[in-house]
């Protein structure tokens, strides 16, 4: 049907010994609940003895391509077709991974993200749309899912800089200030 | 560090803390009644929706008239003005997919939303409101849509146009209307705007070629700049080529500079799919090649797994048909065996094995061994498969090749894995007399230590039929015969009959094998007795000649030559019956549907016309289903028989298809039809065929089908006999003609009354091919020798402007019908002469040898040497004659 345009099977983000954190199919391939868990329980265990840590990895089996990347007991990982391009699947994959390092403030773990689970989903919600990769720029990204704290900024700039992050950064440079200014 | 919080239970002590424990359905669909309160608590409403979304994701099922309960409290939440919560609300409509008749609700407010000034209510009510939008609400809001492709706020402006995307493949009358505020959108500086413009544009005219193209020669000019939409032009490009391949004469494709540009391109994701799209160009040349080679290559020494994974995986698929091109690559590939990335390594190995040569194949292999103990089953597979392409590619390496088969034969693995193995091994056995030894041994000392019965007893039933023709049979006794006395009952008696076979074909061990199977009588399982038995009897009147003996030939290497499915009826049937069971009842015709199931059509699976007979090869079917009709009987050996040759388009209401057996002194042509309605049953069902004016035919018998069932493939043969020598050809008209009746499909009764009626099929012909079979030859030179030049003929011939050499080759194969020997079918790439070596066996067993030397000039003039030796004089010159008329 869209034969030529890239598309993204479903993204993964699972826990460290496989179960669901939050999962986004967009293809019709997994019909039933039970196929679904399936599908990742063989993604897990395929992947699970390798080390995705500093390089996204990548993976071939039954006719799909997976890429993946893991941090602390939080898994990653992007679906795609057989004839798909491996590296926009990386791309995707290291959008939603930085974006998520942005909305959790780089403390990137099953709890925090259980606890964020509304941003995690928005954030899937922004990257990917039907299948069609809707953004990849993870700042961008992380931008869109947190610039709902700050109402009436539209353009993307201010919403990047609205980011949490960065706010912080701002905090703790203003009270170093007046940390000197006592000294 | 997960500290419980506020969880002083001692049992939940080492379950992780998640602020979803104990969460349950019952309860959060209570919560979310907070939703109607008057006043609302935006914060709380966004926790309880960030809930129902957790059970959605965890797989929770919502009843219809939950899911429509918590949809329409949802849709009271558009009254708050906090964007968090409007965000959720947003997802959790998606989520919760509403029916059309809810979809109403929500329209308004949705609309009112994508009209709204913050941009973020704009683009996401536009995604939600045209996932859950119909035909007639969207052409009210297709002008806001539009408005929104070229909305200067790029979120907004890729939510339309991705929408876009997806309501094409609904609504496309309504979303064509677009393409001028798309085109403008290409035009945008957001790179994923341009992408997803591009995307659209190009689904709306996917159909209009010379749009296509036009739109492909504009943007390759250059005024595109985000990677994605530069994998999508090349995609598109790659297809304009594609499309555009008549005009070969030029040698040029346009385009391809656009593509070569893009190897250069900054970013590896275009540089692979550049690569890909050059690799993939049909009858790509090596200077089109290289280049993308040379990218690739690069690429595989890449830090990043997934850079080397794509890499290597695109020159494994080059290697498949230019392995000349990546040997250029080796060394780097043969580093990626030891890539800590198992996936990389494997296709890294195969694709070693598909470009190496004999000479390398030794080093290859030791580096392969070390490999293999540290891979899954899955890849292990992989390589096997390989291996066994590889070894019949290069038959003189029989030995190193087979040695690393029997060796990993012996190492640990999984059923899949070694059943793989086996196959090849057998495969090998099949098609390279000189390795059949060797094979055999290691079958018989893989049966020594195997713990699969079924592989047991397969390899126990290939050696009784392997083993009695190799030049010293009786070395396998042994390692039968320990099957017998430490196997299970199911091994044990495929050992039996394995023995059996022995004795029946070499008659010097007959009296050892009688020894053994006496032993064999005193089994504790009944079946090893019963087989024990009876092969001891029916030995017993071998060797006595005549009739018997050719009977117990018969049942013990024939297979069983009733389809399963007929004989399990047939016993069914028997059960209540008085009279003793006669096989020769059951039917051999492979019509799935006998007359007791009748009423119940179109329930059993299509059985593939012959493949039920078991596993045997096609040739051996059609044999065994040939010789069960009686008329057929006197034709003699059947010869060969024709690869199935369709007579009708694939969505037509009969789908009948055709198979040329080729006799002595007659051909028959077996109709293979199958009724695709179900509404219909046909009856005598028969093919009318003319042979126009070709006297040499005369039609002697022909077998009708009663009647046709759905989706029950069944077949109709008709016999003609040759009155002209031995080759005679020429085209058939042919009409299927039938009686049809409507049936009830709910009730599967059909109608009293039938309908005559005749329905038109192509034509057939049948041409000098059918009388050659083609047959491969390990050492064509050798053979060629030996035939000796008595009969031997040679000519020239003009086969006038061709293509390329490679296509007036496989022309003349094909003309010929003989197989090609030594590879010779291969021609490189820019060969401007080609030597082609063809070996087959024409009608009356007379053996062909065929050495074909081809030339090409500068204006694609095709010249041809023929040389034929052949057994007989006659057929040498029938070779040329069969040349000279095509």
């Amino acid at each position: 049907m869209q034969e030529s345009c890239p598309s993204v099977k479903n993204i993964l983000l699972l826990d460290s010994e496989g179960r669901r954190v939050a999962v986004k199919y967009y293809a019709d391939d997994w019909p039933t609940h039970a196929a679904k868990l399936a599908f990742e329980k063989s993604v897990f265990t395929k992947t699970q003895k390798t080390n995705a840590r500093t390089e996204a990895e990548i993976t071939m089996f039954d006719g799909y391509i997976i890429v993946y990347k893991f941090v602390q007991d939080l898994h990653f990982f992007i679906t795609g077709g057989d004839n798909e391009n491996e590296l926009i699947l990386a791309t995707v994959l290291q959008g939603i991974f930085d974006a998520v390092g942005l909305i959790l403030r780089n403390n990137v773990e099953k709890r925090a993200a259980l606890e964020n689970l509304d941003l995690i989903l928005l954030c899937l919600d922004e990257i990917v749309d039907g299948g069609i990769i809707l953004e990849t720029e993870s700042s961008v990204i992380a931008g869109k899912t947190a610039s709902d704290c700050m109402d009436g900024m539209s353009s993307l700039s201010e919403q990047v800089i609205s980011l949490t992050l960065a706010k912080l950064y701002i905090l703790k440079y203003f009270y170093r200030n007046k940390y000197n200014k006592y000294i | 560090m997960a500290q419980p919080l506020g969880k002083k239970d001692d049992d939940q002590e080492d379950e992780e803390y998640s602020p979803f424990l104990g969460i349950e359905k019952g309860a959060v669909l209570q919560e979310a009644r907070v939703f109607n309160d008057p006043q609302l608590d935006a914060r709380r409403c966004s926790q309880v929706i960030t809930k129902l979304l957790y059970l959605l994701n965890q797989g929770e099922n919502f009843t219809k008239v939950e899911a429509t309960e918590v949809f329409f409290s949802v849709t009271k939440l558009f009254q708050s003005k906090d964007t968090v919560l409007r965000r959720m609300v947003y997802l959790i409509i998606k989520e919760l997919s509403p029916s059309a008749d809810e979809v109403i609700i929500v329209t308004s407010s949705l609309m009112k939303d994508m009209n709204s000034k913050t941009d973020m209510y704009r683009a996401n009510a536009i995604r939600v409101l045209c996932r859950i939008i119909d035909g007639t609400l969207l052409t009210q809001i297709e002008r806001y849509l539009k408005q929104a492709i070229v909305d200067k706020n790029p979120v907004v402006a890729s939510a339309a146009l991705v929408s876009g995307i997806h309501l094409l493949q609904t609504n496309p009358e309504i979303v064509k209307r677009w393409s001028n505020e798309v085109q403008e959108a290409i035009q945008s500086r957001a790179a994923l705007v341009q992408f997803h413009a591009l995307a659209l544009l190009h689904q709306i005219r996917q159909n209009d070629r010379l749009a296509v193209s036009k739109l492909v020669a504009s943007l390759t000019k250059g005024s595109v700049r985000s990677p994605l939409a530069q994998c999508l032009l090349i995609r598109y490009t790659s297809q304009v080529i594609r499309d555009s391949s008549t005009n070969i004469q030029t040698g040029e494709r346009p385009l391809s500079d656009y593509l070569e540009t893009c190897l250069r391109h900054k970013t590896d994701m275009v540089t692979i799919e550049a690569a890909r799209a050059i690799t993939e160009f049909s009858g790509v040349t090596s200077r089109e090649l290289n280049p993308a080679i040379t990218a690739l290559q690069l690429f595989l020494s890449s830090s990043k797994p997934v850079v080397r994974f794509a890499a290597v995986r695109t020159l494994n698929k080059v290697a498949m048909t230019h392995p000349l091109a990546v040997t250029n690559c080796n060394i780097d590939m043969e580093s990626l065996i030891s890539d800590q990335n198992r996936s990389i390594a494997t296709l890294a190995i195969t694709t070693l094995l598909k470009t190496g040569n004999e000479s390398s194949i030794d080093r290859l292999m030791k580096q392969i061994s070390n490999f293999m103990s540290d891979i899954a089953d899955e890849f292990k597979i992989v390589v096997v498969e390989a291996i066994r392409s590889l070894c019949l590619k290069f038959p003189l390496k029989h030995r190193s090749l087979m040695n690393f088969l029997s060796n990993i034969l012996r190492e640990e693995g999984g059923f899949e894995y070694k059943k793989a193995i086996i196959d090849s091994i057998v495969t090998l056995i099949r098609d390279i007399p000189e390795a059949k030894e060797t094979g055999l041994f290691h079958l018989c000392e893989f049966i020594e230590d195997c713990e699969f019965t079924y592989l047991s007893t397969q390899v126990l039933h290939f050696l009784g039929n392997e083993g009695p023709k190799s030049s010293e049979p009786s070395k396998y006794i042994r390692y039968i015969y320990n099957r017998v006395i430490l196997e299970n009952a199911t091994v044990r008696a495929a050992a039996v009959s394995t023995l059996a076979k022995f004795g029946s074909m070499v008659e010097s061990l007959k009296p050892r094998i009688f020894v053994l199977l006496r032993r064999c009588l005193f089994d504790s399982d009944d079946e090893v007795r019963d087989r024990a038995t009876l092969y001891l009897n029916t030995l017993e009147w071998n060797g006595s000649g005549g009739e018997t003996d050719k009977g117990v030939k018969e049942f013990l290497f024939g297979a069983l030559d009733v389809p399963l499915v007929n004989l399990e009826a047939s016993l069914q049937n028997y059960e209540s019956s008085e009279e003793p069971f006669d096989i020769s009842t059951v039917t051999k015709e492979v019509k799935s549907q006998s007359l007791t199931e009748k009423k119940v059509p179109g329930k059993k699976p299509p059985t593939l016309g012959l493949s039920a007979n078991g596993p045997t090869s096609p040739f051996r079917a059609y044999e065994n289903l040939l010789s069960s009709i009686p008329e057929f009987n006197n034709f003699g050996q059947l010869f060969k028989s024709s690869a199935p040759i369709e007579l009708t388009d694939a969505e037509t209401e009969y789908a009948v298809n055709v198979v040329k057996h080729i006799y002595n002194g007659h051909v028959v042509f077996q109709y293979n039809c199958t009724n695709t309605v179900p509404e219909l049953l046909l009856e005598n069902v028969t093919v009318m065929v003319d042979n126009f004016d070709v006297e040499e035919f005369e039609e002697v018998a022909s077998k009708s089908l009663k009647a046709l069932p759905y989706d029950s493939p069944a077949q109709i043969f008709v016999a003609f006999k040759k009155s002209d020598g031995l080759l005679a050809t020429g085209k058939f008209s042919n009409t299927l003609n039938f009686i049809y009746k409507e049936v009830d499909t709910t009730t599967g009764e059909a109608e009293e009354e039938g309908i005559e009626d005749q329905y038109e099929l192509e034509d057939l012909e049948v041409v000098p091919a059918d009388y050659m079979l083609g047959v491969s030859l390990l050492n064509f030179k050798n053979s060629w020798e030996s035939m000796g030049p008595d009969f031997e003929r040679i000519d020239e011939y003009g086969l006038g402007v061709r293509e390329s050499l490679a296509v007036a080759v496989s022309a003349v194969i094909d003309i010929l019908g003989m197989k090609p020997c030594e590879g010779t079918e291969v021609v490189p790439n820019n060969a401007r002469s080609h030597t082609c070596l063809l070996s087959g066996v024409f009608l009356g067993d007379v053996k062909v040898l065929v050495r074909l030397s081809f030339g090409i000039d500068g204006p694609k003039q095709v010249a041809m040497k023929l040389a034929v030796r052949s057994e007989d004089a006659a057929i040498s010159d029938k070779i040329h004659e069969i040349v000279a008329n095509s």
